[in-house]
C-alpha cells in the first residue's frame, strides 16, 4: 500500500475531501441561519470546487460531474445571480449530503446515489430567479480594442467554412504553479481544439530571477479558429480559471495569416477594456496588469494543520501511558531504596508534573471536536424527517467540544439511532403540534458540554415527551413488568431501555423495530458511558449521555481480593460500605442477597467467584462494593481491601485470550505488576442466566 | 520456497521435563527470565496468566500443560519463550533453553500416529545426535481468541 505513491495521493485527496465537505457544511449551515455574507458563499463554492478540481485529476468522472453542477449554481449564488436564502440553503445542505456519498462512493466503490431530482430543483433556482439588475457582468457582444479584420477580412466567410474564431486571454497569477499547473500545457490543450495563434507579451522589466521565478508575469492571447464550442474552451481552463485571469470572447473566423497583429505600442491594450465575462467570477478592474494583482484572499488561512497517521498517535499515546507507569515506579523504588532526600523528592516531582503534562498534551492530539459527528446528525435529522412528513429542525451546542476520537467513531451510530427516536417518536407531526399551540416545527437541541470529568452529549427533543402511562401498559403487555407494579416515572422511563421494548404504534422505516434503545443503551456502555432519560410531558424528552474523556484512560478504584489486585472502573461503583454480617439474606443453599436501605441486592464474592477462593463465608473480606449494572440492577461486590483511587492507562489483554467473563481489560500498576480491569456488569451471576429487568427488585 | 525440503530450518530447542522441544527461529521474539504471571480468572489451567512485557499484556502459557504433560512447577528458574505468530504474541514457559539447531528440512519426518490426545501441537520429529527433537506446530498451540476453548 505505501509503495503506490498514486494510492497515496489519493488518499490524501478523500482526506481532504473530508476537510471540504465539513467546511461546506458548515459554509451551509450559517447560511441556513441566516448568513448570507460573501465569504460564506465563497467558502462552500471552494469547498465543491476543490473537490471537482481534485476528482477530476483522478479521473472521478462522476463526481466531477455531480460536483460541477453543484458548482454552476453555486457560482450564481456567488456573483449575485442568486439570492442566499434558506430554501437555497437547504436544497443545498441536501446537494452536500449527495455530494458525500458521491465522495465516499468514488473512494469505496459501490452505488452513486441518484441525485437527479435535487439537482434538477437546484439548478431550477437560477431559472426561477430573475437575472439580478446588480452585477456588473454583460453578457452582450462588444467591441473590441484589438482589430484583426484590418489586416485579414475573412469574417464575413466564417459561418460559410463552419468555423469559429475565439479571443482567449490567459493572465496567470500568482498561484498557478504552485497549484501544480502550467500555463504550456493549458496553450499546448487549445491547439488541439483548432488552429491557433498565441501571442505572449512579455513585460519590459521581467527578471528572470530565482526569487521571482514562481509569479507568473507573462500574458498570452490566443486567436482560435475552428469549429469550438464555448464551453469546450471553458473546460479547459475549468481547474485554473481561480489562479488565472482568463477573457473568452468571439473573435475573427479567419486567422491572421498565422499570426496576431502586431502588438499596439500602449501596453493596456491587452487588457482587453470594456466589458468581457470574466471568468474568474470577480468584478475587478480589467487594466490591472498580470503580475502586479495582488493574491486573491487564499482559500487556507487561519490554524496550521498537520495529517498524522493515526497508528502513529496510538504508538505515542501508548508510549507516554508506559512513561507514567515507569515514573510511579521509579518513585515508588526511590522511596523503598530510602533515597528520598528533599532534593530527590523535588526532582520526581518535577518529573511527575512534566509526564502528567507530556500525557494530557498527548491525549489533546487524539481528541477531536465532535463538530462532524454532529453534522452527521443534521443529514440524519433532514432525512428522518423527510421520511416522516415532518418538520425539524436540529439545533448544535458545543460543537467545539473535544472527545476522544475512539469515542467519537463509536458514539455514531447510537447517536444517530437516538436521533431517529427523536424525530420518529418525540416530535409530534405538524397538526399534532399546531393542536397542542408549539410551533409547527419541532426542534432537536444536540449539544456536548464537560460535567466533572466526563463529557456529557445531550439529545433533547421539544416534541410530546414520554406518555408513562403508556409505557407501563406496553412493558406490562409484554410481560417485562408485573402487572400490578408501582412504578415511579423514572423507573418507567428506564423500561425503554429494556430489550424487545418499543412503544410506536405501527412500525416505520426508521425506527421502532424494537431494537431501539436497548442497543443504544449497550453500545454507550460498550464505551464506558451511561445513558438516562428525563421527560416532561407536553414539553419534550431530553436522552443524556455521559461518557469518559479517553478510552485510553480510566479512573478506577484499587482493590484487593484473595491477594490478587484488581481495578474497578469508578464509574460503575455507586458506594462503599462495610459488610455487616446481620445485612445478610440468605435465598436456598447458596444464594446471598444483601440488604441495603430497604433493598435486597446480590451479594458477590469476588475472590471466590473468580475462582480465587474457595467459597467460605469466614475467609472473605469485609468491604463491599455497591454496583450499577447496565440494566439498573445492582451488585454488591465482596472485597478485602481498597488501596487507592487512580487513573490507570487501559491494556489489552491480546490476541491470544479470547474474552474473559467479568474482564473487561488490564493495567500495569505503579510497581509493574498487572491488575485485572474488572467489569462488574459482566461479573453478576444474573449475567449468565439472562438479565433480570430491574423491577424484579423494586416490584 | 520451492528448495523448502532442501533447505535448512533454525530451531531453537528447549526443554520440558525430560523432552527436548523445538520452534522455529523466525518466530521466536525473546527470551526472559521468570516473572510471576497475574492468574486470569476461568482461564483453561495451561494459561498461566498474563505479564508484563515492557508494557504490553502478554499471555502466559504453561507449554507443558498445554502438552497434555504433568505441568512444570513455578520457579525462578523457568524461562519464558516469547513467541509471535500471525500477529499473536504469547510466552511460553519451558524449563530450560538448550539449543539452537539447523537442521535440513529433509531430515524433519513427518509425526507418526501415536493416537495422541493433543493433535497437531507437534509438528514433525528429527534425531539429533541420537536425541529425538520434537519441532511444535505453534499455530495449533496458540490459535487466536480460542485459547480459552482449547
Amino acid at each position: 500500500m505505501g509503495t503506490d505513491p498514486m494510492a497515496e495521493i489519493r488518499a490524501g485527496f478523500f482526506a481532504e475531501c473530508e476537510d471540504l465537505l465539513q467546511s461546506l457544511q458548515d459554509a451551509l449551515s450559517a447560511m441556513d441561519e441566516g448568513a448570507g455574507d460573501a465569504e460564506t458563499v465563497n467558502t462552500a463554492f471552494r469547498a465543491v470546487h476543490s473537490i471537482k478540481g481534485g476528482a477530476a485529476a483522478f479521473g472521478l468522472e462522476r463526481l466531477v460531474g455531480f460536483s460541477h453542477r453543484c458548482e454552476t449554481v453555486l457560482d450564481d449564488l456567488r456573483t449575485g445571480r442568486l439570492a442566499p436564502s434558506r430554501e437555497v440553503a437547504s436544497l443545498f445542505l441536501q446537494a452536500a449530503d449527495l455530494l458525500a456519498d458521491h465522495v465516499r462512493a468514488a473512494q469505496e466503490g459501490g452505488e452513486v446515489p441518484a441525485g437527479e431530482t435535487l439537482l434538477a430543483r437546484i439548478e431550477a433556482l437560477t431559472g426561477a430567479q430573475p437575472v439580478n439588475a446588480e452585477p456588473p457582468i454583460d453578457f452582450s457582444p462588444s467591441l473590441i480594442a484589438l482589430d484583426f479584420a484590418s489586416e485579414d477580412d475573412c469574417s464575413a466567410d466564417a459561418a460559410e467554412i463552419g468555423g469559429r474564431g475565439w479571443l482567449i486571454r490567459l493572465a496567470p497569477r500568482e498561484g498557478l504553479y504552485r497549484s501544480g499547473n502550467e500555463a504550456l500545457h493549458l496553450l499546448r490543450a487549445l491547439t488541439t481544439l483548432g488552429r491557433t495563434g498565441i501571442r505572449c507579451k512579455v513585460p519590459p522589466d521581467l527578471a528572470l530571477t530565482e526569487d521571482a521565478a514562481e509569479v507568473p508575469r507573462l500574458v498570452w492571447t490566443i486567436h482560435l479558429v475552428g469549429d469550438v464550442e464555448r464551453a469546450e474552451i471553458d473546460d479547459l481552463f475549468d481547474f485554473v480559471e481561480d489562479v488565472c485571469d482568463i477573457t473568452i470572447e468571439p473573435g475573427p473566423a479567419e486567422l491572421a495569416s498565422e499570426r496576431l497583429p502586431p502588438e499596439p505600442p500602449p501596453a493596456p491594450v491587452l487588457a482587453f477594456p470594456g466589458p468581457h465575462h470574466d471568468r474568474s467570477g470577480l468584478p475587478e478592474p480589467p487594466s490591472s496588469a498580470a503580475g502586479l494583482r495582488p493574491e486573491p484572499a487564499a482559500p487556507e488561512p487561519g490554524a496550521v494543520t498537520l495529517r498524522v497517521d493515526l497508528e502513529k498517535i496510538d504508538r505515542l499515546v501508548n508510549l507516554v501511558g508506559e512513561l507514567v507507569i515507569n515514573q510511579a515506579m521509579l518513585s515508588q523504588s526511590v522511596g523503598a531504596a530510602g533515597l528520598a532526600n528533599p532534593e530527590v523528592t523535588t526532582g520526581l516531582e518535577a518529573f511527575m508534573t512534566l509526564t502528567r503534562d507530556l500525557q494530557d498534551s498527548v491525549m489533546s492530539v487524539r481528541a477531536q471536536p465532535v463538530r462532524p459527528l454532529f453534522q452527521r446528525m443534521a443529514r440524519i435529522v433532514r432525512e428522518a424527517s423527510a421520511a416522516t412528513g415532518k418538520s425539524v429542525r436540529l439545533r448544535t451546542e458545543g460543537e467545539g467540544t473535544e472527545v476522544d476520537r475512539t469515542v467519537i467513531e463509536r458514539l455514531a451510530d447510537p447517536l444517530t439511532h437516538m436521533i431517529r427516536n427523536a424525530v420518529d417518536h418525540g416530535i409530534e407531526t405538524p397538526e399534532a403540534r399546531c393542536a397542542a399551540g408549539k410551533p409547527s416545527q419541532g426542534v432537536i437541541t444536540l449539544s456536548a458540554f464537560h460535567r466533572s470529568g466526563r463529557i456529557i452529549i445531550e439529545v433533547a427533543d421539544d416534541g410530546a415527551g414520554i406518555d408513562h402511562a403508556k409505557v407501563q401498559r406496553v412493558a406490562t403487555a409484554r410481560g417485562l413488568v408485573a402487572p400490578d407494579a408501582a412504578l415511579s416515572e423514572a423507573e418507567i422511563s428506564n423500561l425503554l431501555f429494556l430489550p424487545g421494548f418499543s412503544t410506536a404504534g405501527s412500525v416505520s422505516a426508521l425506527s421502532g423495530r424494537g431494537v431501539g434503545m436497548d442497543v443504544v443503551k449497550s453500545a454507550i456502555a460498550a464505551i464506558g458511558g451511561r445513558i438516562s432519560v428525563s421527560s416532561l410531558r407536553g414539553q419534550g424528552t431530553t436522552l443524556s449521555v455521559s461518557l469518559p474523556l479517553t478510552l485510553a484512560v480510566l479512573d478506577g478504584m484499587v482493590i484487593g481480593a484473595a491477594g490478587q489486585t484488581f481495578v474497578v472502573p469508578l464509574s460503575g461503583i455507586l458506594e462503599t460500605a462495610a459488610l455487616a454480617p446481620e445485612a445478610i439474606r440468605r435465598v436456598g443453599p447458596r444464594g446471598e442477597l444483601l440488604q441495603i436501605r430497604g433493598e435486597v441486592v446480590p451479594l458477590v464474592d469476588l475472590a471466590s467467584h473468580l475462582g480465587f477462593r474457595a467459597p467460605d463465608g469466614n475467609a472473605r473480606g469485609g468491604i463491599v462494593l455497591l454496583t450499577a449494572r447496565d440494566d439498573g440492577g445492582r451488585i454488591a461486590l465482596v472485597v478485602d481491601t481498597i488501596m487507592e483511587q487512580r487513573q490507570v492507562v487501559i491494556k489489552g489483554l491480546g490476541a491470544l485470550l479470547g474474552p474473559v467473563p467479568g474482564v473487561a481489560a488490564a493495567t500495569i500498576l505503579g510497581d509493574g505488576k498487572i491488575a485485572l480491569i474488572l467489569d462488574p456488569a459482566d461479573l453478576a451471576p444474573a449475567a449468565r442466566s439472562g438479565p433480570v429487568p430491574p423491577t424484579a427488585l423494586a416490584g | 520456497m520451492s528448495h523448502d525440503s532442501l533447505a535448512d530450518v533454525e530451531l531453537l530447542s528447549f526443554r520440558l521435563g525430560e523432552q527436548e522441544f523445538c520452534v522455529e527461529v523466525a518466530s521466536v521474539r525473546e527470551i526472559r527470565g521468570w516473572t510471576p504471571a497475574t492468574p486470569l480468572p476461568f482461564a483453561p489451567s495451561h494459561v498461566k496468566g498474563v505479564i508484563n512485557l515492557r508494557g504490553t499484556i502478554l499471555p502466559v502459557l504453561d507449554l507443558s500443560l498445554r502438552l497434555g504433560m504433568e505441568g512444570i512447577a513455578d520457579g525462578e528458574r523457568k524461562v519464558i519463550v516469547v513467541v509471535q505468530l500471525n500477529g499473536v504474541s504469547a510466552g511460553l514457559m519451558v524449563d530450560a533453553v538448550s539449543d539452537i539447531l539447523t537442521i535440513p528440512a529433509a531430515q524433519l519426518q513427518p509425526l507418526p500416529e501415536l493416537g495422541d490426545d493433543i493433535p497437531g501441537c507437534i509438528r514433525a520429529l528429527t534425531l539429533l545426535e541420537g536425541q529425538l527433537v520434537r519441532v511444535l506446530n505453534l499455530s495449533a498451540i496458540m490459535p487466536p481468541g480460542g485459547s480459552r476453548a482449547a
